[in-house]
């Protein structure tokens, strides 16, 4: 066979991170620039997402924060010449982008190999309808299947193959806009909206509670086969595998059904002649006839994937990395395991232990969301538990999850009525509901006949139920009942609840019992071969420990555990450096994390990885067994950081600054003291436990107020209320007033700009600090909003004054490491309104916007060795832009609010602040420069005011303004040129047609602030707000097409239109970006 | 109900027992093997072992038809494992593991600390050691002193299959996949006791399988002796596992105990001189060293470079180390079976999996 021999490779990555494309291809992309790099090969990325490892500028040789598209990816071929490209390890995203590169010619024209899997059977795995014929072909079994473009020929199939159907998009991402559908009714519904987002609809057999099992498979170019592993799902077929609880390996299969499905992946890589890895989802029958294998395939991804990702971690086989050597022509005896360094990775691991993954959602903080989760992703993150019981894994990955609950146990509904409902629908609560429907006495083989979660499972959760009940009727705690609740994985703080004592005190019994888990080693061997691995878990089904504690050079770093909304990559990302930066002071890290997605819990970034919980109990766990030196939990989130006061309690070292220091930021009351201490201001706040005393607040102060409940019923924790009504609305709907639970309710400051101050202190001194702005005005989420680096709008002396006020709060709580404050300023005075004691979002974008990398600096100013940093004033502009994951949410409004909803971001750099802007938006958004017209519905007299300028040059930039109503008359009498369309609830064609027909390039909607949370309909007791806004802005969403809810960036996006079109947009690298 | 297990080296585990109240001896050893636990329980080739699955959860599919086990009862003397799971959930299941064991007289330790105990026996070796359930004491025993093979081996001559060509098929204590992966290639199969001398049948045969099995191959010197007629007069002959070292030893060449041998299904071997490498179940703790005059390394391992198979340089002489009949395990090596026919040219059908059933009860003397 023919040496390959490359030396420059463009890898492409997944963009910001979003539903059904997460951090899983962060840990793909780094593993795979690391692979590449040990050949001597030169790799360039193209990825704008900021917060990534991957994008870190000792690591690839080039990086391109440019969007992930034809455009800017055929411009950097162009510009870099290289003559190979990985599509493989940026999801969905990196290989639609690759065969419309390969379509167009364009790799051919610059003489670009794709290296792994050949791009005809990519195409042929993406095209539902060929693929079914050609495994048909090979004897390999598919469902009844017929594919169709339209509305009529689905019925036609329909017909022919009977109800019940699945119907799935051809070419989406993660399942998006499919769903099981019982008659043609909801058979329409559906195949409307997946031909909104795709040309072709797959129409196929909905397969009853047929079990759904997954393999992993490699291939190199020699043939050679491995399935690295196999998972089961919890659910049955028809809940995406992304939203269902998976298991590793498979737990209710047999020997010639585990090797019958193994053998039929192998026969379908081998026919795709995959060079890499490749996925193959497989239905299975529970109960077929004559007992012969009855199976079909339901999905096969020719890429890592996120299942990839969490098999690597499940079984410490570091697929990634292999799939880049394979691409580059290796063969699997050639490469070396990284995990065992005794075998090499032609072997399939054997696992002692099980695996249990977990999704994390957050539809709570979606409003108007739809809550049953079916064949369409909709989490954001997840977790992965390790344990030698399943109830031992499952009840881990239950609190790693929410970080709340504490076992599938937990009563977590309000009444009877919904015990009953959620076991029936499924949603992220049916776990729940299933332990608490067992409770009940529900016969279990009901629960498998509504739910189709295997007997199996349901004997496990029946187990933990019973154990519980029974413990909770005697409370009898001794040793040998101990050991049992510790095996069938209930927490201290669970037995606590369970016998009326703290988690403290059942620890302290525990340790007395001489009850501690064991620490095991994952070494993908099942301990046949001594393995050099420091991949561990711990488990009370052992007593011994594979490993001996690191002692006083240890230091253990916290992560920040699942991905959700307002905790995602970039707290990954200085996770990892602060864990690399350790070793420069003579320590090892010990990191302890629990998300499959991150490059954190890759097997190379720490001295030790626990792949374990972030509660109290575990750390303190790992801590005390390890000896260790030092605590770090102040780089992982707001979640090892809450940990603060209880871990300082324990004798821990926490390095930085102190527990107590920690806790007088974190509470209002001292926090606000401490404000008034120091002479700095604060919007007018105060804490109420009765009605009464906040409406004399909002009497004195004004409306509008910002309201956060410190108990939540249901929907939004925060929200901004304009008048009485919507206070009391709010308050008495959603959230609980009391002695017990009291509101807190702060001056809300219209039109107030928000800038953000990051820095690290060292001893309360500054040492490093960056001033970023949002874009858009105070009233949208911090995650949310669009940020510029540096700032664009701001006084000098505002700066000063932030810094100047900065210097104060660090001397005054003595701070060691990193601090976050975030101002509001109006009429340029600064008032704080938050200050965090921990890295926050914007580490990564203002470490690489200023060169500086801010956790190394962290670590430093712990060993007292931070140098200050001077100031340089950056010769480019960076600007971070939000991505929203709306269009996979049904139901949800995409609106910017003061709750944070964005589940992604990228960042670009740009000569100017409207360059910068524009790239970012780009990378963002599918936006189409040829479109040229815009709908504009632009709610209140002062949004359309300030809007004037905006749509002068739009109509100078040859676009058609369409507009509806009122924002139709406002321009008419201004003598701008537009055509006015009917509302979204009169007769069509309306509004909504012209999204639909995608005849718009972007849509601005914006609402009156005062009717945003609208409360007159709530009061009317409807449940979806359907306003007119809100169908233009789901319409808008649903057709990705851009949307614009807020003035300032709208603004500021079509002035940056008019300074630059495509074409003018700079191709250049990070590094040239630099000073 | 107390009961544990008790190494030579003085080491005592203490377990839960969910099998048969039994005091039993043997060798313990361990096998890495994710599924399969039915199929590893009844194969001949571990008589005599106390066996500990390093899976920590077994029993979840239950217990599955005779017919399709690998022999006709449990051949180990003890199972340990890390947890026992008593609900098992699976069409083909018609009882516990729990009860089976009970009932073919096993005992069923769960003693959690499973990967302690392999590690031991990784580091250590494989040693002797006791299952002691409540006062019934039992002695140390070697099980590899005993002719294991006779113990497993068939006292009479079966017969399976109704192909055109016949293959006698030697019982070492041969795991019933393998008459079931010849009956479906479409073969006569003669199954004959481990002391028969092949030359002696008075039947026509095209080719000759000496099985896999237990223990020490020295201790099958009536089948080594036996071979070496077989390969005087040149008649085709593929052996497999104990059938790899017996035609070894038959043939000239040595044969050695591995210090905690193979007992997988995760083994890759590679087809010598070739960069193909297959998956495969193993089950073996001797091994094959000196490898005999006239022949070459068919395969060997990928992880410790042991030997995994030996072939002729021209004759049908072969045979593999590993199991290409799989059952436990992947059946990457089926095609294994299909070489060694076509080389003697003989057609066998095409491959079918999960192996059809064959009726174990029929028995046919001639």
């Amino acid at each position: 066979m023919k040496k390959l021999i490359y030396k420059k490779i463009l890898v492409l990555g997944s963009g910001a991170l979003k539903i059904g494309e997460a951090g899983e291809f962060d840990y793909s992309g780094s593993q795979a620039i690391k692979a590449l790099k040990e050949e001597k090969i030169k790799v360039i990325l193209v990825n704008p997402n900021i917060a990534t490892f991957q994008t870190s500028k000792n690591l690839a040789d080039e990086v391109y924060f440019l969007p992930i598209n034809e455009y800017f990816v055929e411009k950097v071929i162009a510009k870099e010449r290289p003559d190979g490209i990985v599509l493989s390890f940026g999801g969905q995203t990196a290989l639609n982008c690759g065969l419309a590169l390969s379509e167009k010619g364009i790799l051919k024209k610059y003489k670009v190999e794709v290296l792994g899997s050949p791009v005809s059977a990519i195409e042929l795995t993406e095209d539902r309808e060929l693929f079914a014929s050609h495994l048909k072909k090979i004897g390999i079994p598919v469902p009844l299947s017929g594919s169709a473009t339209n509305l009529k020929d689905s019925k036609i199939i329909a017909k022919e193959i009977g109800f019940p159907l699945m119907i799935r998009a051809a070419f989406a991402l993660g399942g998006q806009k499919s769903g099981v559908v019982a008659n043609m009714n909801e058979l329409e519904e559906i195949v409307k909206g997946a031909l909104l987002i795709s040309p072709q609809v797959l129409i196929e057999k909905y397969l009853h509670h047929f079990k759904e099992i997954e393999y992993e498979v490699v291939r190199d170019r020699y043939g050679n086969i491995v399935t690295v592993c196999n998972m089961e799902n919890f659910d049955p077929l028809g809940i995406h595998t992304g939203d269902s609880i998976v298991i590793a390996p498979s737990q209710t299969l047999n020997n010639d059904e585990y090797h019958g499905l193994r053998q039929a992946s192998m026969k379908i890589v081998e026919s795709l002649k995959i060079v890499g890895e490749c996925n193959v989802q497989f239905a299975l029958n529970p109960n077929p006839e004559e007992g012969k294998l009855e199976y079909f395939v339901i999905e096969v991804n020719a890429r890592l994937s996120r299942s990839s990702a969490l098999a690597s971690k499940a079984t410490g086989y570091p697929l990634a990395y292999v799939a880049a050597k394979l691409a580059l022509g290796k063969s699997l005896l050639e490469i070396e395991n990284k995990i065992t360094k005794v075998t090499q990775s032609f072997f399939e691991p054997a696992l002692d232990y099980v695996v249990v993954k977990m999704s994390r959602w957050d539809l709570d903080k979606f409003k108007g969301v739809e809550e049953s989760i079916g064949s369409a992703m909709k989490s954001i993150g997840e977790v992965m538990a390790v344990g030698r019981s399943f109830e031992e894994a499952l009840q881990k990955a239950v609190r790693m999850q929410s970080g709340i609950y504490e076992s599938v146990t937990d009563d977590i509904f309000k009444n009877e009525k919904e015990i009953k409902k959620f076991l029936s629908i499924p949603t992220p609560k049916r776990i729940f509901a299933i332990a608490k429907n067992i409770e009940k006495g529900i016969d279990i083989s009901l629960i498998y006949k509504m739910t189709g979660v295997d007997l199996w499972f349901l004997h496990r959760i029946e187990n933990i139920v019973n154990l519980e009940k029974k413990f909770s009727k005697n409370k009898i705690l001794n040793k040998e009942k101990m050991l049992e609740l510790k095996q069938t994985g209930f927490s201290d703080k669970k037995i606590g609840k369970l016998c009326g004592k703290t988690e403290f005190e059942i620890r302290k019994l525990r340790k007395g019992m001489d009850i501690k888990p064991s620490v095991f080693a994952i070494d993908t061997l099942a301990g046949e071969v001594p393995a050099k691995t420091n991949y561990l878990y711990l488990t009370y089904h052992g007593a011994h420990n594979d490993v001996s504690p690191i002692g006083k050079k240890a230091v253990v770093v916290l992560g920040s555990g699942p991905y959700h909304i307002g905790s995602s990559v970039e707290f990954d990302w200085s996770c990892v450096n602060a864990s690399l930066a350790l070793k420069k002071y003579n320590k090892k890290s010990i990191i302890i994390n629990c998300n499959p997605e991150t490059v954190s819990t890759d097997y190379d970034m720490s001295d030790r990885l626990y792949f374990e919980d972030l509660s109290f109990e575990t750390v303190s766990d790992i801590f005390e067994f390890e000896s260790a030196y030092g605590l770090i939990i102040s780089v992982g989130g707001q979640r090892p950081n809450n940990l603060a006061k209880k871990l300082s309690r324990e004798g821990f070292n926490i390095l930085g600054t102190t527990a107590d220091n920690i806790d007088r930021a974190e509470d209002r009351n001292a926090f606000s003291a401490l404000l008034d201490k120091l002479n700095i201001l604060q919007p007018k706040w105060q804490s109420f436990t009765s009605m009464k005393e906040a409406i004399k607040f909002t009497k004195n102060e004004g409306f509008p107020v910002l309201v956060r409940p410190s108990y939540v019923l249901s929907g939004s924790a925060m929200r901004v209320c304009y008048n009485k009504t919507q206070l009391f609305n709010f308050i008495n709907k959603a959230a609980i007033l009391s002695p017990l639970h009291p509101v807190t309710i702060s001056k809300f400051i219209e039109n107030a700009k928000e800038l953000e101050f990051d820095a690290i202190a060292q001893d309360g001194e500054l040492m490093v600090y960056g001033i970023s702005e949002h874009i858009e005005n105070a009233g949208v989420h911090s995650g949310d909003a669009t940020i510029v680096y540096p700032t664009q709008r701001v006084y000098a002396s505002t700066e000063f004054q932030l810094r100047e006020i900065s210097k104060k709060i660090a001397l005054e709580l003595s701070i060691t490491g990193p601090v976050n404050i975030q101002f509001l300023v109006k009429n340029n005075i600064p008032y704080v309104i938050e200050v965090n004691l921990r890295a926050s979002r914007t580490f990564p974008f203002l470490s690489k916007a200023m060169d500086v990398n801010f956790p190394e600096m962290v670590v430093a100013s712990f060993f007292k060795s931070a140098i200050p940093h001077s100031f340089i004033y950056p010769k480019s502009v960076l600007v971070k832009s939000s991505q929203f994951s709306f269009a996979r949410l049904n139901g949800a409004d995409p609106i910017l609010r003061v709750e944070m909803s964005s589940t992604g971001e990228v960042a670009c750099f740009g000569k100017d602040y409207n360059e910068a802007l524009l790239k970012s938006i780009l990378s963002a958004n599918k936006f189409d420069f040829s479109r040229k017209n815009v709908l504009l519905s632009l709610g209140g007299g002062l949004n359309k005011a300030k809007f004037l300028e905006e749509a002068h040059i739009l109509i100078s930039l040859g676009y058609n303004i369409f507009a509806t109503d009122t924002t139709a008359e406002f321009f008419d009498s201004h003598n701008i040129n537009c055509t006015s369309m009917r509302k979204a609830s009169e007769q069509s064609p309306n509004v909504l047609d012209i999204i639909e027909g995608e005849k718009v390039a972007f849509v601005v909607n914006l609402s009156k602030v005062e009717t945003i949370d609208s409360s007159k309909k709530e009061e009317n007791k409807i449940k979806r707000t359907i306003t007119d806004g809100f169908r233009v802005r789901r319409k808008t969403v649903d057709n990705q097409i851009p949307l614009f809810t807020d003035l300032n960036l709208a603004r500021a996006f079509i002035k940056s239109l008019a300074n630059y079109n495509i074409y003018d947009l700079e191709i250049k690298s990070y590094k040239k970006y630099l000073n | 109900m107390s009961i544990k297990l008790i190494l030579k080296d003085g080491t005592e585990y203490l377990g839960k027992n969910f099998g048969a109240e039994k005091s039993v001896s043997g060798e313990v050893v361990f096998a890495t093997g994710m599924v399969g636990y039915p199929e590893a329980i009844t194969d001949p080739s571990f008589r005599g072992q106390i066996l500990v699955l390093t899976f920590p959860l077994i029993g979840n599919y239950g217990v599955p038809e005779k017919s399709l086990w690998e022999s006709e009862k449990i051949q180990i003397s003890g199972l340990i494992v890390c947890n026992y799971i008593d609900t098992p959930s699976h069409y083909s299941s018609l009882q516990t593991l729990g009860q089976w064991l009970k009932k073919e007289g096993v005992p069923l330790l769960q003693i959690k600390d499973t990967r302690g105990l392999t590690q031991k026996l990784r580091s250590d070796g494989v040693l002797l050691g006791k299952i002691i359930a409540g006062r019934n004491l039992v002695k140390f025993e070697d099980p590899n002193r005993r002719n294991l093979v006779a113990e497993v081996s068939t006292k009479e001559i079966l017969y399976f299959g109704n192909g055109k060509d016949t293959v006698v098929l030697i019982d070492c204590g041969v795991k019933r996949n393998i008459v079931r992966r010849l009956v479906d290639k479409r073969f006569k199969v003669v199954v004959v006791p481990w002391n028969t001398d092949v030359s002696k049948l008075e039947f026509l045969f095209s080719a000759v399988i000496i099985s896999n099995g237990p223990g020490d191959p020295l201790k099958a010197k009536i089948t080594i002796n036996n071979v070496k007629k077989i390969l005087l007069k040149k008649i085709p002959i593929f052996g497999i596992c104990l059938g790899n070292q017996i035609l070894t030893l038959a043939l000239g060449g040595t044969t050695y105990k591995l210090k905690f041998g193979h007992r997988s299904q995760n083994q890759p071997v590679v087809l010598s001189g070739t960069n193909k490498c297959y998956l495969t179940t193993q089950n073996h703790g001797f091994a094959v060293k000196r490898i005999p005059h006239g022949f070459k390394e068919w395969f060997y391992n990928a992880n410790d470079n042991t030997n995994e198979g030996i072939i002729h340089n021209d004759l049908p002489f072969m045979s593999v180390q590993f199991h290409p009949e799989s059952s436990p395990g992947p059946i990457d090596t089926d095609w294994i079976f299909d070489f060694f026919f076509k080389k003697i040219g003989l057609k066998s059908s095409n491959r079918v999996y999960p192996s059809s059933r064959v009726k174990f009860t029929t028995r046919q003397v001639k």
